[in-house]
């Protein structure tokens, strides 16, 4: 039997769907006596398939199994090395057909390239997948010639707004200060968002050196990696990362040799949205209420204690190696024009193919989420994807040719955002996705601008009274001022997008704040006050099920008889309607 | 100041005279104490020579101070987008209903569990998802519920 390498993905994904016990079974089974190589890996993105066994070396070449079963997994090792083929489920073969060998062809991986393919916790698989290469070659060049080349690679922050990378750096290199800063904004808040869970998981050593990168680029000489607390496993990796690299003499004094020095620290944050502003963030490093400061100055003439500071988010940070390896002509062939390169977006809701995938700009929306998210996931059909997260906003069927790029996103009223994409069937309510948007949003105001704390709130106010079915058409109006005003009265740009989720919902789906108010009527059939739950007469065969599961015993009739539901003493739990087998109960 | 903090003072020690040290000092202060009350953060402000209405100001900002005394495991409910449309309430109605949760309260009364929402855990395709501790559950029904908190109650027992 051949010596076969066995890679078991265990980010946070891969471990809360049991990869743990994948990887413990494998580890007895090796110590009993079985020649393989096993080790662990991260996420490779498809987190639907989670846990994820890989097996390589063998006849069969590399075969990825999807849905391992830790009971059988021993046994598909063993086949696999006899060289046959395992009864598992293939997601992906180099040799033979597999169900998701497509999902990747539509990608195009720089930033994840080493995601879920090396173990991130050993710096020397980093190494060998040819990192710390770059940092060589950027310290055999001058740094303004750094700087120039990423101006010139088109590069934009893929924290959300997409300013021009290289023209960022350029302000903090040129700011004058004995001290300088550079900053990793890895607060990834949006809900719905794990893409910099998963690269920081994944792959540190490709975000840390960017950094350091930038860091001599721009004459800083400290930084800080401000990482959400929510992400445990993202935050140890990099601790382990860091004192690898510092190791190796990556990180440290005289760095590979020459008089750069460059010292990095990570500051875990608290639980606080608006931290992933750069103001409030640095606010944060400081240690206090991170509250968002007035712009200018911008953090690169005065940022952290007062000293020159660039931020930038993981994303962009994981694509400097790459660029500073192959150039920045290289990069623009990627993607279009006015936005060169990838974007990684975190696919999730109601698409088949959840997970973390990263493509070309330009890609049309509806191939992500037909080609590469692999369609939706039942047989309800697709109404909408939620694009930025609260400061987003739904982009209906009818604009699914739109393509990705930062200029167009923004035109249908959603934005680019950091790359959460929430896909939405018809079973989702679009008033109550406005509603909980405003509700984060409000939660997570931090009170300073009189709009943003205020107007949010009677925003919410208005939305719930719209799903409890006590709205009138005046709040229409209500809605879409409160809106304007709320974008033009705040500082900081929470508040400048937080009625975003609304606006477009509006511009959209208005029919449906409409059947809310004048039909007190919830077409997804989610806000429960709107509720009605009726029997069809015509399929009701008098089984009893439902007035035996309904808590309130307000369904009458007896067996073989048709039932009748008392709509007065009617809860709307829906007990009925998952009890009954024969689809005799309508929800509307 | 009837209670006695002096445990703190090594903490206090390693971090004075250091700049942006106050959140990972009360962060540290809070693993120790359990909670942040208010005489402990008056023996911070006094002993690190910190206005308390700083600390104070910073222990209401973030979500992760406790100015309660908390439950012995943390259940972390997801209220993501992911989450939402995934019935995170019917998650949430569940562990209420498990932990008998009354109105307004968020720790059970043998101080095992405290429940808290938190906007996202980053497993949207696992959605709906819970962590408790350190540890995430995904893909959960309401069904599930009760016998994934009786885990935490077993080890407990022992």
């Amino acid at each position: 039997m051949t010596n076969v390498t066995v890679k078991v993905g265990l980010a946070s994904c891969g471990v809360a769907a049991g990869a743990m016990e994948v990887y413990e079974v494998l580890r007895h089974y090796q110590q009993s006596g079985a020649a393989i190589d096993l080790q662990q890996t991260a996420c490779i993105g498809m987190c639907f398939e989670e846990p994820i066994v890989e097996l390589s070396g063998g006849t069969l070449g590399t075969l990825s199994l999807g849905k391992v079963e830790p009971e059988r997994i021993a046994d598909w090792v063993e086949d696999y090395r006899r060289g046959e083929l395992p009864q598992a489920n293939i997601i992906l073969a180099e040799k033979q057909e597999a169900t998701r060998n497509s999902l990747l062809d539509g990608q195009t991986r720089i930033v994840l390239r080493n995601c879920g393919v090396i173990d991130p916790k050993s710096i020397a698989a980093y190494e060998a997948a040819g990192g710390y290469i770059a940092l060589q070659k950027a310290l055999s060049m001058k740094p303004e010639d750094i700087v120039e080349e990423v101006k010139s690679s088109g590069l934009r922050g893929r924290g959300g707004a997409g300013f021009s990378t290289g023209l960022k750096w350029s302000f903090a290199a040129r700011a004058k200060g004995p001290k300088k800063y550079v900053v990793c904004n890895a607060d990834e808040g949006d809900p719905g968002a794990f893409m910099d869970r998963s690269t920081l998981e994944g792959d540190p050593h490709n975000v840390i050196e960017g950094m350091i990168i930038g860091a001599y680029a721009m004459g800083a000489d400290e930084g800080y990696i401000y990482c959400r607390a929510e992400y445990p496993m993202a935050i140890a990796h990099l601790k382990i990362a860091i004192e690898a690299a510092k190791a190796k003499g990556y990180l440290g004094k005289h760095i590979m040799g020459t008089d750069f020095n460059f010292e990095l620290h990570i500051k875990e944050g608290a639980g606080a949205f608006v931290c992933g502003e750069e103001t409030a963030l640095m606010q944060s490093i400081e240690g206090k209420r991170g509250m968002p400061t007035i712009r200018p100055p911008f953090p690169a003439e005065s940022g952290l204690w007062g000293c020159p500071t660039n931020i930038n988010n993981v994303e962009t940070w994981a694509n400097i190696t790459w660029i500073i390896t192959n150039g920045a002509d290289e990069f623009r062939k990627i993607g279009t024009d006015k936005s060169p390169g990838t974007k990684v977006f975190a696919l999730a809701g109601k698409i088949a193919g959840s997970g973390l995938i990263e493509v070309p700009m330009g890609i049309p929306l509806k191939d992500i989420i037909y080609k590469v998210g692999g369609g939706m996931k039942t047989e309800k059909p697709f109404k909408a994807v939620q694009m930025g997260g609260p400061s987003g906003g739904c982009i209906p069927a009818s604009l699914l040719d739109t393509i990705v790029d930062y200029d167009s996103i923004n035109a249908t009223g959603a934005i680019m955002g950091s790359g959460g994409m929430v896909v939405m069937d018809e079973g989702t309510c679009m008033v109550d996705v406005a509603r909980f948007f405003l509700n984060f949003t409000q939660n997570e105001s931090c009170g300073k601008c009189t709009f943003c704390r205020i107007g949010t709130r009677r925003m919410l106010e208005i939305l719930t009274r719209i799903t409890e079915g006590k709205g009138e058409m005046e709040d229409i109006t209500r809605l879409e001022e409160l809106a304007t005003n709320i974008i033009k009265g705040s500082l900081c740009g929470l508040g400048q997008t937080a009625p975003n989720p609304v606006l477009t919902t509006l511009r959209y789906f208005r029919d449906e704040y409409l059947a809310h108010i004048q039909d007190k009527r919830c077409p997804a059939g989610v806000c429960t006050s709107l509720l009605r739950f009726e029997v069809i007469e015509d399929k009701c065969i008098g089984c009893t099920a439902c007035a035996r599961k309904c808590p309130v015993a307000c369904i009458s009739g007896s067996v073989k008889q048709v039932h009748k539901i008392d709509q007065e003493k009617c809860i709307r739990c829906g007990a009925c309607f998952s009890a009954c087998k024969f689809n005799a109960i309508r929800k509307g | 100041m009837e209670q006695d903090f002096s445990q703190l003072d090594a903490i206090l020690g390693m971090y004075r005279g250091k700049p942006g040290i106050l959140i990972p000092l009360m962060q540290e202060a809070q693993n120790l104490l359990g909670y942040l009350s208010k005489d402990a953060m008056r023996y911070i402000a006094q002993k690190m020579n910190i206005p308390a209405a700083d600390i104070y100001g910073v222990a209401t900002f973030y979500s992760m101070f406790k100015l309660k005394p908390q439950g012995k495991h943390i259940v972390r409910i997801c209220k993501g987008t992911a989450c939402h449309v995934s019935d995170a309430d019917g998650i949430k109605e569940a562990l209420v209903e498990a932990m008998q949760l009354e109105k307004g309260e968020d720790t059970t009364k043998d101080m095992n569990f405290t429940l808290m929402e938190v906007a996202c855990l980053g497993c949207c395709s696992l959605a709906p998802v819970i962590m408790i501790d350190d540890t995430t559950y995904g893909k959960l029904t309401p069904e599930a519920i009760p016998g994934i908190l009786e885990r935490y109650a077993f080890v407990e027992e022992q």
